[in-house]
């Protein structure tokens, strides 16, 4: 304990002579830094900014130092966050090589793989994107047909994958290929890694309800790829999908509490939309599902402190199967207060008559309803719940 | 680490529920209501808890204590709710403990808590006095004659009221009615002359009572923290009493709810298991998930009160109104899930089920709570 408190003085220390002034404030969402080969800085201090964490392993402060990771326990990651958190200190790096594929890789990964690929994330030389879903296959994900045919030194890729997160944007994708079509489905898949620049392989963006285009479907036609990129044994891939899902649900249970995005409070909300009469919300309807969000909010942020304290003191329970989906439930119900706080200034679309906090608020809400749908639905981590930690017989 | 229990705290939790598993199941609640007992707990029992130290964990090793905070006390509370034991538990060591402990002066610590601790005085707070918990609106009077006060008034809902030897009551010497100053607590002897209690029955079989007192005469020695100035000490009294109660809350909610999903793995209809049905399984999981959520909740606001107090306001109304909800949703699930069964009496379900309404009008309904954590959060 006094190891970690002497850790947290020296970070504290760094982070004060460090980080730039302009880093501590809300980010925006154009100004994040996703990294890879199209990455840009929105200025000059978040290159500065994210050039410093990097020298230190800090963009992934809990990997192998090997791989230029940051080589930090649990917790010390933790006291990392909290000390960055306390200065409001943004996050140099983003992506979803740091949060999902650089685990995966970590887990299952050979030498090669990890020597190629950690280091890359870790410098935001590359960016990736996940290939899981396709149009036929949603929350019955081990029923995907995107096949990958064995050509002796390497793969013939032909399918597609849909929900492809900013693959427009990414150098590489993570996929689920079918490697062996005569078997039970879960037991002919493969994990696959794929440069987005090889031939063949084309994506489009999907407009969604929100108006913007975050999602997109890639298509593989007749794309060749190296047999060294297969990750794990060949199919065995369905287990490293499971792991990396586990990185995935997590992430997005945290959202509410460490979005990416800075985004309005309800409560905050509150005091600028709704009339007030001695010290109260005088929407009595209004207040009441306002304290009721906030003490779901509380209890959802104890419930993450519990499983993380959990986790280091080697206790198992069911708290973590059950953070995606009141994490991704409460987001959604966050949402849809806010826009009953704004009232009509919470339903502009766009242009003159709404502030751009206004519009912001709508659009999240309209991307909210993904949150349930994304990384297993809400019924999906249900009848997970319910297999899982409730041992329910199967219907 | 204060959300993952120790290994003192386990051993403290696995000893409570065998024992209680052993001495004190639901059939023990039935046996006692069946029989119309005229105590409504068994004193044996009691001072076989007792013994064990539980009437004194959280009482300093110097009064005889345990000392072993609000967790400790927590995690047997736990164990009680899962076997819905009727005991002086809650009103004494729980609420009159802390009440002692936090208001008492040396010499009433000196001569109550070691006999708290031994099991040998039991404590029942007189506080309410309309249907809705509203601890400001006291009407009963304390009025000063001389070095005493002569108490009037009468009081409800008042916990193992008609069992307890001796009683906290909140009573008003100043200040105007609903207001929070002007109130002043005092320990009466339950069998002092002018003193009237009728017990009243209650849906979960245990003990409450309506209390009157007619110029009933208080020595001023008997005032438990100061005169007039007793919001001070009632406020965090209750506030310990609701993160107690939510503590035994969640145990009969755990209960009820791990009898449930054990019934939904036996009961056969249209060829299967029902707990192979989507419909039982979604709705299994969502209590699991509620359930994990409260764990939380609850594990937090015992360690607040033993570590960081000024916190507890808020933690006690985040306790009491989320484990109100929990034990709605889990025991009428329970019941309905349990189908025709489920509103038999045979069945102890139904136990559960009545218990949880009247916990939830101990010290705060959900409404209540919900105003106040509006009200502390500052809308």
């Amino acid at each position: 304990m006094e190891d970690l408190e002497q850790f947290r003085l020296e970070v504290r220390a760094w982070l004060a002579a460090n980080c730039p002034e302009s880093q501590r404030q809300p980010v925006g969402a154009q100004e994040q830094y996703w990294g890879g080969r199209r990455g840009t800085f929105h200025s000059g201090d978040a290159r500065l900014w994210f050039e410093r964490m990097r020298d230190k392993g800090w963009t992934a402060p809990e990997w192998p130092t090997q791989y230029g990771g940051g080589g930090l326990s649990a917790q010390q990651a933790r006291v990392l966050k909290e000390e960055m958190k306390s200065i409001h200190a943004r996050t140099p790096l983003y992506g979803i090589g740091l949060w999902m594929l650089g685990p995966a890789v970590l887990e299952y990964g050979n030498e090669a793989q990890k020597q190629q690929h950690i280091r890359a994330i870790v410098n935001g030389e590359s960016r990736w994107c996940q290939g899981y879903s396709e149009p036929g296959a949603g929350s019955d994900l081990a029923s995907l047909q995107c096949k990958a045919q064995d050509k002796g030194d390497h793969f013939l890729v032909n399918g597609s994958k849909i929900w492809t997160t900013a693959a427009d944007k990414c150098d590489w994708i993570f996929c689920l290929v079918r490697t062996n079509p005569h078997v039970k489905k879960q037991e002919g898949i493969s994990f696959l890694l794929i440069d987005m620049d090889d031939s063949g392989v084309t994506t489009t963006p999907i407009p969604l309800i929100s108006g913007e285009s975050e999602f997109c479907q890639t298509f593989f036609d007749n794309v060749k790829v190296p047999k060294e990129n297969l990750v794990g044994e060949l199919n065995k891939g369905w287990s490293v999908a499971k792991a990396l899902l586990v990185h995935e649900r997590k992430l997005m249970a945290e959202i509410g509490s460490d979005s990416p995005r800075q985004i309005l409070q309800p409560n905050v909300a509150a005091r600028e939309y709704l009339e007030f009469e001695n010290g109260k919300i005088a929407n009595t309807a209004l207040r009441s599902a306002l304290v009721e969000y906030d003490m779901l909010m509380q209890a959802v942020g104890l419930t993450h402190f519990r499983a993380f304290e959990e986790k280091a003191s080697g206790v198992r329970s069911a708290a973590p199967m059950v953070l995606k989906y009141v994490g991704t439930e409460a987001e959604k119900t966050k949402s849809e207060l806010l826009l009953a706080i704004m009232g009509s200034r919470g339903v502009g679309w766009e242009g003159e008559g709404f502030t751009p906090q206004e519009i912001d608020t709508l659009r999240l809400w309209a991307m909210s309803k993904t949150l349930t749908i994304a990384g297993g639905s809400s019924e999906i981590q249900l009848n997970l719940i319910a297999q899982k930690v409730l041992e329910l017989p199967r219907s | 680490m204060a959300l993952v229990l120790n290994e003192e705290q386990r051993l403290l939790q696995d000893t409570a529920r065998d024992f209680l598993v052993k001495h004190a199941p639901v059939a023990a609640l039935r046996q006692l209501r069946d029989t119309r007992d005229s105590i409504g707990y068994n004193p044996q029992l009691w001072q076989q808890m007792a013994d064990m130290g539980w009437a004194s964990i959280i009482l300093p090793e110097a009064y005889g204590g345990l000392e072993f905070g609000f967790l400790g006390l927590g995690v047997v509370l736990e164990e009680t709710g899962r076997t819905l034991t009727a005991s002086p538990l809650f009103a004494s060591a729980a609420v009159g403990a802390s009440a002692v402990l936090l208001g008492g002066s040396e010499a009433q610590k000196q001569a109550l808590l070691p006999n708290i601790a031994g099991g040998t005085l039991t404590l029942a707070l007189a506080l309410e006095e309309t249907h809705q918990h509203n601890p400001t609106y006291i009407t009963t009077t304390a009025k000063r004659q001389g070095e005493n006060f002569i108490l009037n008034g009468s009081k409800c809902f008042v916990l193992d009221g008609h069992s307890a030897a001796q009683l906290i009551v909140v009573a008003r010497s100043g200040g105007t009615a609903r207001s929070s100053e002007g109130l002043t607590l005092l320990l009466v002897d339950r069998t002092a002359k002018g003193v009237s209690c009728q017990r009243t029955l209650m849906a979960d079989s245990r003990n409450a009572a309506n209390i009157r007192f007619d110029n009933v005469l208080v020595p001023a020695n008997n005032i438990l923290g100061t005169a007039d100035q007793g919001w001070a000490l009632l406020e965090p009294v209750l506030d310990r009493s609701r993160v107690a109660i939510a503590a035994e809350m969640l145990g009969c909610a755990l209960e009820a709810f791990e009898r449930t999903v054990a019934y939904l793995k036996e009961r056969e209809q249209f060829g299967a298991l029902i707990g192979s049905f989507q419909a039982l399984q979604h709705r299994a999981a969502h209590m699991q998930s509620e359930i994990e959520l409260c764990r939380s909740v609850v594990l937090q606001a015992l360690s607040t009160v033993d570590d960081t107090p000024q916190q507890l306001p808020l933690l006690a109304s985040l306790a009491k109104a989320r484990l109100n909800e929990l034990v709605k949703l889990v025991t009428n699930e329970a019941v309905q899930m349990h189908g025709g069964i489920g509103v038999t009496d045979a069945l102890e379900i139904g136990f559960f089920l009545k218990r949880a309404r009247v916990a939830m009008q101990i010290f705060g309904d959900t409404g209540f709570h919900k105003d106040r954590y509006a009200t502390l959060c500052g809308y």
